[in-house]
């Protein structure tokens, strides 16, 4: 694939987006065993798998999936730092689902009019993010418009994790995108579905001073070290391992 | 024209036989159903005497049957076709829709319990409304979703409220 050498831009584009997808398939599997119910833990998994087999599609186009999954380090990874934030409870889950699914929805029904691999995926898994968007939705209707108590949780994940909405519009080299119409269509969204679940959407800043903003340049948050860790530890400690 | 090997007659019909073959391998997860029902057998293309190209697309993604499949269509074009050197390749465009699944793999689908997808979903179209799902097991019209996702990525599980039968329906993609 002569797109998607290193250094240029195809390359760059492909491990951005392979890398959302596979930090936040990691992510979403953390739920396997621990979701509210059993139809929710399926659904998470579902989506998780999702995404990972986006994930390995682009970073096929970059090298072997596997050495850039489990051989990479920290600065390495191109994901924006949404995806990595930690699942927290099931309302800051949703949320950020709601943030991303709604994003990768617009984004990948843009890049697939477009030409190329990357085009490809985007038009394969746009219907896939149709789905994820949805499921999204209707949590946050659910939980904003269910009890007291749901409505605060659900306000307060919309509230945590609002600062790091802004690095979705951070333009990625390579991909040919109206960065500006795609945060306007993404906040027409979010905010429809946030005021119909009876919450406010967040006002705060959409990044923060010292960090948020800077996956994509390889800055990443602190809980990310020990979700690389748990990702990584059986392949660095059995090459080549297999079953 | 007259580049074409010397016997194309003979070279179609042996492609079409070994089409007909890696297509009636059967999906590892709903083995109801041949990979040509489910529409994911794209081409098959013998590239010389003892060698075949074929390309399978993934319904989901992530579909983690792909790899089962292609190794079952390695296997069935080797020992039954009797060809040597088995290539299988997974393409993405165009992506995989529920509208190509034929007929006769609908009618399997219901046959076996399972929903069919409606069919008509447009690739742009908005997450479809879950009316005129009928029950797989009475015929009811009165059934509701439980989850939209099921025990594959390609089902969501609904209950009949009329026979109070979970059922799995191939949703629309």
């Amino acid at each position: 694939m002569s797109g998607a050498r290193p250094g240029n831009p195809g390359h760059h584009a492909a491990l951005a987006l392979g890398d959302d997808a596979l930090i936040l398939a990691q992510r979403l599997g953390e739920w396997s065993g621990h979701a509210p119910e059993l139809e929710e833990e399926v659904a998470l998994a579902n989506i998780a798998l999702d995404l990972l087999g986006q994930a390995r599609a682009l970073l096929s186009l970059c090298g072997d999936e596997d050495e850039l999954a489990f051989r990479r380090e920290e600065r390495a990874f191109r994901n924006v730092q949404l995806v990595e934030r930690p699942n927290g409870d099931f309302a800051h889950t949703i949320a950020r689902q709601l943030y991303f699914s709604t994003w990768q929805e617009l984004l990948y029904g843009r890049l697939a009019g477009g030409t190329g691999p990357i085009a490809a995926l985007a038009a394969k898994a746009v219907k896939e993010c149709a789905y994820h968007r949805d499921h999204a939705e209707q949590w946050t209707l659910r939980l904003g418009d269910g009890t007291e108590e749901s409505h605060r949780r659900m306000q307060a994940a919309l509230d945590a994790l609002w600062r790091y909405t802004g690095e979705l519009w951070q333009p990625v080299e390579g991909l040919d995108v109206d960065w500006d119409a795609l945060e306007s269509a993404w906040r027409a969204g979010v905010t429809g579905v946030v005021t119909r679940a009876t919450l406010g959407v967040p006002e705060g800043p959409q990044s923060s001073p010292w960090a948020a903003g800077a996956g994509r340049q390889g800055v990443h948050t602190e809980p990310f070290g020990r979700l690389l860790a748990e990702m990584q530890h059986l392949h660095r400690s059995h090459p080549g391992a297999s079953w | 024209m007259s580049a074409r090997p010397a016997h194309p007659t003979g070279a179609a019909a042996r492609e079409a036989e070994l089409r007909a073959l890696a297509g009636s391998v059967p999906d590892p997860e709903l083995p109801q159903v041949s990979l040509a029902e489910l529409g994911v057998l794209r081409t098959v293309r013998a590239t010389g005497p003892d060698r075949v190209e074929v390309e399978l697309t993934p319904t989901y993604t992530g579909c983690p049957a792909i790899e089962t499949m292609a190794e079952d269509v390695v296997r069935v074009l080797r020992e039954r076709g009797g060809v040597a050197e088995v290539a299988v390749r997974t393409v993405l465009a165009p992506p995989w829709s529920t509208d190509d699944i034929t007929a006769e793999g609908r009618r399997k689908l219901a046959e076996a319990g399972i929903a069919p997808p409606r069919p008509g979903r447009g690739a742009d179209g908005p997450v479809p409304l879950e009316l005129g799902i009928r029950c797989p097991n009475c015929g009811s019209a009165d059934t509701a979703l439980l989850s939209r996702f099921s025990s594959t990525a390609c089902k969501a599980l609904r209950r009949c409220a009329s026979c109070r039968e979970p059922f799995d329906h191939f949703k629309e993609l």
